[in-house]
C-alpha cells in the first residue's frame, strides 16, 4: 500500500468511508439520522469521484461528481425531509430481524462480496480496483437493509444507497459510464424519488400509516381483495 | 433517420400533449391518433432496414437490424390496438366512477410515455441506455398500475417498484461489469457500451468478468421478463391495474425485457466458450414454464390467470433461446411474436368481460356467449390459441420449440410437456364455464371494442397457417444474429 500515490489512498479511505456508513444505515433506526447518513454517504462518493477525476485527468468525471453533489447531497436529502415532515413518520421504526443479527449478516456479505471481486479487481488496470469489493458489499448491504425494513421510507433510502453503491462500482472499476448514460440513471432516480413521494400519500390516505405490512394482502389464489377493489 | 426520430419522438409529443389534454373528449382520439403514426413510422423504418439492411444512426446512438425491427413494428402494432380497445373501456371505467379526469389524463399521459421507453429500449444501441429505458418503463407503468388507488392497486404497484427497482439495480451492475470489459479493449470514450462495438470485439471481451455480468443481468432483466423466481410482481401488476395496461405490460413490456436479455447472451455467447448462458437461460426458462403452469391451476382472477400463463409462455421462450441454434432462436422469436398478440387480445376480451360482470372473480364470470357472443367467442378462442391448439401460430412455435428439445436436449421434453398439459387443464377448465353456460354479464351503454382482439387473433392464425415470405426470411436473419 505504500507504493501507492496520495489520491489512491485517498479513494481508499473515502471507499472505507462509504462502507462504514452502510454499516451505520443498515443500524440506524431512526428516519432521520437516517437520511442524514444518506446525504453523508453521497458527500464521501462525490468526493471519491473528484479525487479520481484529479487522479486520472478524466474531466468528465468531475461533472459526475458536481452531478452526484447536487442530486444526492442536496436535492434527494431535502426532498426525504420535506415529506418526511409533510408525512409527519419520523418515530423510530421496527426491523424484521434485530441490529446485532443483521450487523454479523452484514459482514458475512461484505467477505462474500470480496470473494466475489477478486478475480475481477485483478484484471483490472484503473488504480482503484481495489474498491470494486467495497462497492458490491455496499451494494448488498443497501440490499440487506431492503429486506430486514418494513416500513416505505426506509426501504427508499436503501434502494437509493444501493444507487450509491453502483456509481461507486462504476466510477472505481471503470472512470465513469458514459456522461449520456449517468445522466439518464441520474433522472431515473430523480423522477423515482418524486413518484414515490407521491406514492407515500397515496399508501398513507389509504391506510393511515406507511407500515408494508398493511401491503401483505395479496396473495395466492385470494380473492377477497377483491371485494375492495371493485 | 427520420423514421427513427418519428418512432420515438411521436409518443414523446404525444406524452406531453395528452398531460395537458388527456381528460377531455378528444384524448383518446389523440392516443389512437399518435399510435397510429408511431405504428406507420414503424412500418416505414422495417421497410427501410428490408431495402438497406442494417444502419445506425444519431452518431451510433440508435442502431436497426433484423432482430429489433421485428420488435419495434410488433410494439407499435400492438400499442395502436391497446389505443383502440382503451377507448370505450375507459369511458365505461370514468362512468363506473373508477377514474376521475385527472386520473384519465395521467393514464393517457403514461401511457404514450410508456410507449416511447419501449422503444427506445428496442431501438438504442447502447447498454447503459437500455437500462436507462428500461427503468423509466418501470416508472411509467408504476403509476399505471396504481391508477385506481385502491389499496390492492397501491400494493401491486408498490411490490413492482421495489422488485423491479432491486432487479433492475442488479442489471445496472451487471452493465457496470460489461463496460468495465469492453472499455479495455474499446476505450473509454470509443463507445465501450455500444452495442455494434462490443459484438464486434466480443470474442476478445473477458470470459470470467462477462461470466459474472450476465448473471447479474439475467438476474436485472429476467425481473422483467417474470422469470420464477422473481416473479411476483407479475400477477399482482397485471391484475390490479387497468386491462389496456395488463394487455401491455404482458404483450409488450416482457418482450423488451427478453429482448435485453438476449442482446447480453449474444455478447456473453462469443466471450465464453462454454455453454454457461445458454445452460442458465435454459434453466431459467423450464423452472419458470413448470412452476407457472402448477400456479396456474390456483388461480381464481381472471386477470391473475392470464398473467400466470404470460410466465409461462415467457419460460418457454427464454429456454428456446437457452438453446439457441437457426430454429431454437426462430421459435422462439416465433413464440414472442405470436404469445404477445394472442395474450393481448386474451386481455382485451377479459376486461371487458370483467366490466360486463362487474368482477374477476372467475367463480362469477358465466355466461358470456349469451350476452355478448363477440366477447365470448374472442375469450373462447384466444384462451385456445395461448393453449397451443393447431391451426393457431402458437402451435407453431411451440411445436417447433418441442421437436429442437426433443433431439438436443431430451431431458427438457417432458417437463416442458408437462407444463403445457397442466396449463391446458388449468385454462380449458376455467374459461369453459365462462364462456358457456346461464350468464350472469350485463349490457353496458358503451359497445366494447371487439376489432383489436378479432384482429390480433386473426394474425396469430395467419401466422400458424402461413409465415409471410419477408417475415420468415427476418426471423431467419434475426436468428442467425442471435446464434
Amino acid at each position: 500500500m505504500a507504493t501507492l500515490p496520495l489520491y489512491a489512498q485517498l479513494i481508499n479511505l473515502f471507499a472505507a468511508v462509504l462502507l462504514l456508513l452502510a454499516f451505520a444505515m443498515l443500524a440506524q433506526r431512526r428516519i432521520l439520522t437516517l437520511i442524514d447518513l444518506f446525504a453523508a454517504q453521497g458527500f464521501a462518493l462525490a468526493c471519491s469521484t473528484a479525487i479520481v477525476a484529479y487522479g486520472t485527468r478524466q474531466p468528465h468525471l468531475y461533472a459526475s461528481a458536481a452531478l452526484t453533489l447536487v442530486l444526492k447531497v442536496i436535492a434527494l436529502p431535502l426532498i426525504l425531509h420535506r415529506l418526511i415532515r409533510r408525512l409527519d413518520v419520523r418515530w423510530e421504526f421496527e426491523q424484521l430481524i434485530n441490529i446485532p443479527a443483521t450487523m454479523l449478516i452484514g459482514i458475512v456479505l461484505v467477505v462474500f462480496a470480496f470473494n466475489l471481486a477478486v478475480p475481477i479487481s485483478q484484471l483490472a488496470s484503473t488504480v482503484t480496483r481495489s474498491t470494486l469489493g467495497i462497492a458490491l458489499a455496499s451494494v448488498l448491504l443497501s440490499f440487506l437493509m431492503m429486506i430486514t425494513r418494513r416500513k416505505a421510507v426506509p426501504q427508499v433510502i436503501a434502494f437509493l444507497s444501493m444507487e450509491n453503491g453502483l456509481f461507486f462500482a462504476a466510477t472505481s472499476a471503470t472512470y465513469g459510464m458514459p456522461m449520456v448514460v449517468e445522466l439518464g440513471i441520474a433522472l431515473d432516480v430523480l423522477v423515482g424519488v418524486l413518484i414515490l413521494g407521491v406514492f407515500f400519500f397515496q399508501i398513507r390516505e389509504q391506510f393511515d400509516s406507511l407500515d408494508l405490512r398493511h401491503l401483505e394482502r395479496l396473495r395466492e389464489g385470494g380473492i377477497d381483495e377483491e371485494g375492495e377493489s371493485t | 433517420m427520420i423514421e427513427i426520430a418519428a418512432v420515438i419522438g411521436t409518443p414523446v409529443v404525444a406524452a406531453l400533449l395528452l398531460a395537458v389534454f388527456g381528460e377531455r373528449a378528444g384524448a383518446p382520439v389523440i392516443n389512437v391518433g399518435a399510435s397510429l403514426v408511431t405504428l406507420i413510422a414503424a412500418l416505414a423504418l422495417t421497410f427501410r432496414v428490408a431495402i438497406d439492411g442494417p444502419y445506425s444512426a444519431f452518431g451510433q446512438l440508435f442502431f436497426v437490424d433484423p432482430f429489433n425491427v421485428v420488435f419495434v413494428a410488433l410494439t407499435a402494432f400492438v400499442g395502436l390496438t391497446t389505443a383502440l380497445f382503451s377507448r370505450p373501456y375507459m369511458q365505461i371505467e370514468e362512468q363506473h366512477g373508477r377514474l376521475s379526469p385527472a386520473r384519465l389524463r395521467l393514464y393517457h399521459s403514461m401511457f404514450q410515455f410508456f410507449m416511447a421507453t419501449m422503444l427506445i429500449a428496442l431501438l438504442t444501441n447502447n447498454m447503459g441506455i437500455l437500462w436507462v429505458a428500461m427503468e423509466a418503463a418501470t416508472l411509467t407503468t408504476v403509476l399505471l398500475v396504481s391508477l385506481y388507488r385502491t389499496p390492492a392497486s397501491l400494493e401491486a404497484a408498490w411490490k413492482y417498484f421495489i422488485l423491479c427497482g432491486v432487479g433492475i439495480a442488479q442489471a445496472l451492475f451487471g452493465t457496470i461489469l460489461l463496460y468495465f470489459a469492453s472499455e479495455r479493449l474499446l476505450g473509454a470514450e470509443g463507445g465501450a457500451l455500444l452495442w455494434t462495438s462490443l459484438n464486434a470485439v466480443k470474442t476478445d471481451l473477458e470470459p470470467t468478468v462477462l461470466s459474472l455480468a450476465f448473471v447479474f443481468l439475467l438476474i436485472g432483466y429476467g425481473t422483467k421478463v417474470g422469470l420464477v423466481p422473481l416473479h411476483n410482481w407479475l400477477p399482482d401488476a397485471h391484475a390490479e391495474g387497468p386491462t389496456p395496461v395488463s394487455a401491455v405490460l404482458s404483450g409488450l413490456l416482457l418482450n423488451v425485457a427478453l429482448y435485453a436479455v438476449i442482446r447480453c447472451k449474444v455478447l456473453v455467447e462469443g466471450a465464453v466458450p462454454t455453454s454457461f448462458a445458454r445452460s442458465l437461460m435454459m434453466g431459467f426458462g423450464i423452472v419458470s414454464a413448470i412452476v407457472a403452469a402448477l400456479l396456474l391451476l390456483r388461480q381464481r382472477d381472471i386477470k391473475r390467470l392470464f398473467a400466470y400463463s404470460s410466465i409461462e409462455h415467457m419460460g418457454i421462450a427464454t429456454f428456446a433461446f437457452g438453446m439457441g441454434g437457426p430454429i431454437a432462436s426462430f421459435a422462439g422469436l416465433l413464440h414472442m411474436t405470436v404469445h404477445s398478440l394472442t395474450k393481448s387480445a386474451i386481455f382485451f376480451a377479459a376486461g371487458h368481460a370483467a366490466q360486463k360482470t362487474g368482477t374477476q372473480a372467475i367463480d362469477e364470470i358465466r355466461g358470456l356467449i349469451t350476452q355478448s357472443p363477440l366477447v365470448g367467442w374472442g375469450l373462447a378462442l384466444g384462451a385456445l390459441a395461448i393453449l397451443g391448439m393447431p391451426p393457431f401460430g402458437v402451435f407453431a412455435s411451440e411445436f417447433l420449440i418441442l421437436t429442437t428439445a426433443m433431439s438436443e436436449h431430451p431431458w427438457a421434453t417432458p417437463v416442458l410437456l408437462a407444463a403445457l398439459g397442466i396449463a391446458f387443464a388449468a385454462i380449458f377448465s376455467k374459461v369453459q364455464p365462462m364462456v358457456f353456460g346461464d350468464t350472469t354479464a350485463k349490457r353496458l351503454p358503451v359497445r366494447p371494442a371487439m376489432l383489436p382482439v378479432f384482429a390480433h387473433l386473426a394474425l396469430v392464425l395467419m401466422l400458424g397457417l402461413w409465415i409471410p415470405p419477408f417475415l420468415a426470411a427476418w426471423y431467419r436473419d434475426a436468428a442467425r444474429l442471435i446464434g
